[in-house]
């Protein structure tokens, strides 16, 4: 079968598809985009967690029919993605999609991305499909300088995720940051660099507005 | 980071930023976060086909025939390959005997052992092809422990041992023994007014690295092949792969690809074989990655083990002798598991001076899956039964289990049951001091943020089982020791090229290594270990490859020691010949060129007073020098076969936990709140890099304790639980905080003083968590790891 649809911003095509392939072979094998990474395929260790319509997806439980029409971003995007976000001023800045709860707290956040959003957003002068010419993202560069980056095959999908939970919760817990992240396994850090990451990525972010 | 100690000496190049003791980011580091990065798994290649595994579904049978044809027919598919269609005289392999076959033949020894090999154009068309392959297996019985193992008439796992070992084992089930007597057990007992014994069993514990078993393997032109595979040592693959394709190791041309993980799961071959076979068969290139489940197969695993043992101490709390037997289950193929029984037996006392001392490791033949190396290798068993020990001896004599500890802990020059003497610091009582002395955890935390308990912070977590009703907390401690790189006699060097030149007006350094980097930041470390030594701001890590001498393995805590070590060598030559020029060049302008000891700092020739005499730009302009040589370090022995003496290792490092930890005891449920460690790293080249290790290594020990096991049934010897649904790794919310206190005990021997560290974290975690939760709940438990049935007694 054919399967259209929106990755990092940018229209795909993908042909030949068998009925069984999933999004996150799709990505990897068909669209060159091997950043989404394949540790477990049964959806328990987040590794290869992508945003579908603004949502943190597993990649590789998602059927590759499923995405048709739909947006994808991957941690090939994120850069590009976080970028343009910060340019219409952050999470719930521009009013029509809610605003963060004033206590801070995940809570009923409404502020995550809608599906308009993801469809309002498009690819940027960067080549989507390397990341090539783009900044890093903020939470990107807060793995690099926390040291939360071993051998990382998990970091793509701490990424994403963890720069999906920023955007809903600015401000996070400890805890918080546990919950969101316990669904990406890592199994050389011991999370403690990882935690200090998106700490470090939430006082940057809170230090920038 | 707090430092105390013998500082150790830096001064050569330490003025060049990105040098030793900094903590530099990873070269690999935007790659990595940027989804750039090309782990194996990630490998392309056009008109690129995909290889699977046909694996064993029993764990002993006779094949009495394979049926291929159907699977050779079916639309898509290039080849399928058995034992039949090996090219070469050697059909099997191994790191120690090679008594692992490429695929199975007449018999299978494991559940998961592979049988045949299918190159198709789609993952899911190899897959389903390998599925129509049809084997006739005849059931044969199991031996899965050492009772059935050693039984009279018990089924010979391996009926013709060709091996060095097999004439000293009493059994041919047994794959090596090592026994261990030094002084007099027996009359010390004597003297012993308390004496405490104990059976502690360690279950199958898996490495379980995230990126699986993956490479690219490309047929060349010239009849060899390129191999583009994650390993955690090219030649040692190469010298195994190259017989067995029956070409010459020049033809297989081996590349490291990005490496996700590794803690020992990828010492052994996985599918470096299969895919160059099927490469070269099809004369295409062939992918092959494993998914989870087939991960579960492709790699040995962490020995389980079964361990007695009889401890004795004075009144005043001195120990006086030890006994103890383990007893650690190989699997199917031997394996690292000689060298895991070295290292079982040598530091089976652990870090304490006991001078009476009667012991015997050994590891077996079974059916079950193949073990081998893991973090910790060997040295981990032995510190979960010798902890609890030291909790029993201490609760014998009343005593406080750290002070009962201190009181025995070993020092610099006491002497291991091996006859040798330690000679480096061995700081064991002041890192159990220092975990000791950290401010406690505040109590109910999870009462902490307001009225109402948060769940996330308790026992079961989000699955809200308690609000705090019934929850106790539970303190222990352990301490661990561990070797450093290869012992026993092992020829265990590296080899450095090193390249300095002028490139684009700027002086740069080239390295080139065939390290492993398997996440560990070796990468890191490398670089600052040229920028001390030549100055240079600018080094480029060359990708490691067959094409520069062996580094040896990525394992047992040493490349930054010995690969760093022969890169600082190599590195130091290259000065002395960046130097010879410059004298040539300038020498007649500045009477220091002959009389002073001259540095490299900065991107220039400095005196040891600091004068700056040239920039290396002039010294190199129009010239490069470059060196490759081999280092080693000091030489080890091999262990006496009979009394276990010798001089088998090389260097020591030490790492003390404290664990805080609350039980729901209602529910068995296990929540540890903090796990603290002091660890002595000698000197940390990178800090940051050094706090990721030992928090990486605890989390693992952690794991272990409470979750981590695969489980295989005793009466068919397969696997139940390959598949990260049910073998469980710690997530965030089942791993604490866990603060690092961090000693800096220059070794004299070392390079820069280091000691090598990963390793020795994931030994004392685990006994430290089991203690804690003893302390929780005054349970025996001598198991790992502890599951709720254990704690609430059903």
């Amino acid at each position: 079968m054919r399967v259209n649809f929106t990755v990092n911003g940018r229209p795909q095509e993908a042909d030949d598809v068998w009925e069984g392939e999933s999004l996150l072979y799709v990505l990897r094998e068909r669209m060159g985009l091997p950043g989404s990474k394949n540790a477990c395929e049964q959806g328990e260790c987040g590794s290869c967690t992508v945003r579908l319509d603004g949502l943190p997806v597993c990649a590789c439980l998602v059927a590759a029919g499923q995405v048709e029409g739909r947006d994808v971003v991957t941690v090939e995007g994120l850069a590009d993605f976080a970028e343009q976000r910060a340019e219409r001023g952050g999470c719930g800045a521009d009013g029509s999609e809610g605003s963060a709860p004033a206590d801070g707290t995940a809570g009923s956040a409404t502020c995550g991305t809608s599906l308009q959003r993801a469809q309002r957003w498009q690819a940027g002068g960067t080549d989507s499909r390397t990341g090539e010419g783009g900044d890093l993202s903020p939470i990107q560069q807060a793995f690099i300088d926390a040291g939360a980056v071993q051998c990382g095959f998990c970091t793509p999908g701490l990424l994403v995720t963890a720069d999906e939970m920023l955007e809903r919760n600015p401000s996070p817990s400890d805890a918080d940051i546990r919950e969101a992240l316990s669904g990406n396994l890592c199994r050389c850090t011991g999370y403690e660099k990882i935690l200090d990451a998106v700490r470090l990525a939430a006082a940057r972010q809170s230090e920038a507005v | 980071m707090a430092t105390t100690g013998t500082p150790t000496d830096i001064t050569q190049g330490s003025r060049t930023r990105g040098g030793i003791g900094e903590s530099t980011l990873r070269p690999d580091g935007i790659l990595k976060v940027t989804g750039e990065f090309a782990y194996s798994s990630d490998m392309w290649h056009e008109d690129m086909l995909w290889g699977h595994t046909l694996r064993s579904t029993v764990a002993h049978a006779e094949i009495r025939s394979i049926d291929t044809a159907e699977a050779l027919a079916t639309p898509g598919v290039y080849a399928v390959l058995t034992y039949d269609d090996l090219p070469a005289e050697v059909k099997r392999y191994g790191l120690e005997f090679q008594d692992t076959p490429v695929l199975a033949h007449g018999k299978v020894r494991h559940h998961g052992e592979p049988v045949a090999i299918v190159a198709a154009d789609h993952p899911e068309t190899a897959r389903r092809a390998a599925a129509k392959i049809r084997i006739d297996y005849a059931d044969l019985p199991v031996v899965t422990d050492e009772a059935s193992a050693t039984a009279e008439g018990a089924p010979l796992v391996h009926e013709h041992r060709d091996d060095h070992h097999a004439e000293h084992v009493p059994h041919p089930n047994i794959v090596h023994r090592q026994p261990i007597v030094r002084g007099d057990a027996a009359g010390a007992a004597a003297r012993a007014d308390v004496v405490v014994s104990g059976e502690y069993v360690f279950g199958m514990q898996d490495q379980a690295f995230l990126g699986p078993e993956s490479g690219l393997a490309v047929p060349g032109e010239d009849g060899g092949v390129d191999l583009y595979v994650a390993t955690q040592w090219l030649h040692s693959d190469l010298r195994q792969i190259a017989p067995v394709l029956g070409l010459p190791e020049d033809k297989v041309r081996m590349t490291l690809s990005g490496v996700g993980g590794a803690f020992g799961g990828r010492e052994d071959l996985s599918m470096q074989i299969h895919a160059c076979l099927l490469a070269l068969r099809t004369g295409k290139p062939v992918k092959i990655v494993y998914n989870r489940f087939e991960s579960f197969f492709g790699h040995v695993h962490r020995h389980p083990a079964k361990l007695w043992y009889e401890h004795g101490a004075t009144r005043e709390g001195k120990l006086t002798h030890m006994k103890c037997r383990i007893v650690l289950d190989g699997g199917a193929y031997a394996s690292a598991s000689p060298a895991v029984v070295g290292n079982a037996s040598s530091l089976s006392v652990g870090p304490y001076a006991v001078e009476d001392v009667d012991i015997e490791a050994l590891a077996l033949y079974t059916n079950n899956p193949p073990c081998g190396a893991m973090r910790g290798f060997g040295a981990v068993q032995a510190c979960f039964a010798y902890e609890a020990q030291m909790d029993k001896l201490a609760a014998g004599l009343d005593m406080d289990p750290v002070e009962f500890r201190r009181l025995n802990a070993m020092e610099q020059g006491t002497l291991l049951p091996t006859g040798q003497r330690v000679d480096s610091p061995a700081p064991v009582a002041e890192l159990l001091r220092r975990v000791k002395a950290r401010p406690m955890p505040p109590e109910r935390q999870w009462l902490a943020a307001g009225e109402a308990a948060d769940v996330r912070a308790l026992p079961g977590g989000l699955s809200n089982t308690t609000h705090g009703e019934g929850v106790v907390r539970g303190v222990g401690y352990a301490v661990g020791l561990k070797n450093v790189g290869f012992s026993e006699g092992f020829d265990d060097y590296s080899t450095a090229r090193v390249r300095m030149e002028v490139i684009n007006g700027e002086p740069v350094a080239t390295v080139h290594t065939a390290m492993a980097e398997v996440g560990q930041g070796g990468v890191t470390v490398h670089a600052q270990i040229a920028r001390t030594e030549l100055g240079v701001a600018q080094v480029t890590i060359q990708p490691a490859d067959t094409r520069v001498g062996s580094a040896g393995s990525t394992s047992a805590s040493r490349q930054t020691y010995v690969t760093g070590g022969a890169i600082k060598n190599t590195c130091e030559h290259v000065r002395e010949k960046v130097l010879e020029i410059g004298r040539a060049r300038f020498g007649t302008y500045h009477p220091a060129w002959a009389t002073a000891e001259l540095l490299l700092e900065s991107g220039k020739v400095v005196t040891d007073g600091g004068e700056v005499l040239a920039d290396l730009v002039d010294v190199l302009e129009g010239e490069s020098v470059d060196l490759e040589l081999e280092w080693r370090h000091r030489p080890t022995q091999a262990f006496d076969l009979r009394t276990g003496q010798g001089n088998g290792h090389v260097q020591y490092s030490f790492a003390a936990h404290r664990a805080v930890v609350e039980v729901d005891t209602e529910l068995g449920l296990v929540k540890v709140v903090e796990l603290a460690v002091a660890q002595d790293v000698g000197k940390a080249l990178n800090p940051l890099s050094v706090l990721g290790q030992i928090q990486g290594g605890t989390t693992q020990g952690l794991g272990v304790a409470v979750m981590e096991e695969i489980i295989v049934d005793p009466k068919t010897a397969k696997v139940r639980n390959p598949s990260f649904t049910d073998y469980l790794i710690p997530t965030i919310l089942d791993t604490p905080t866990i603060p690092v206190d961090v000693l800096e005990l220059a070794d004299e021997h070392a390079p820069y003083g280091l000691r090598g560290i990963g390793e020795a974290p994931t030994l004392s975690s685990t006994p430290a968590v089991l203690a804690a939760i003893r302390n929780a709940t005054g349970l025996e438990l001598n198991r790992t790891p502890v599951r709720p049935e254990h704690l609430t007694g059903t």
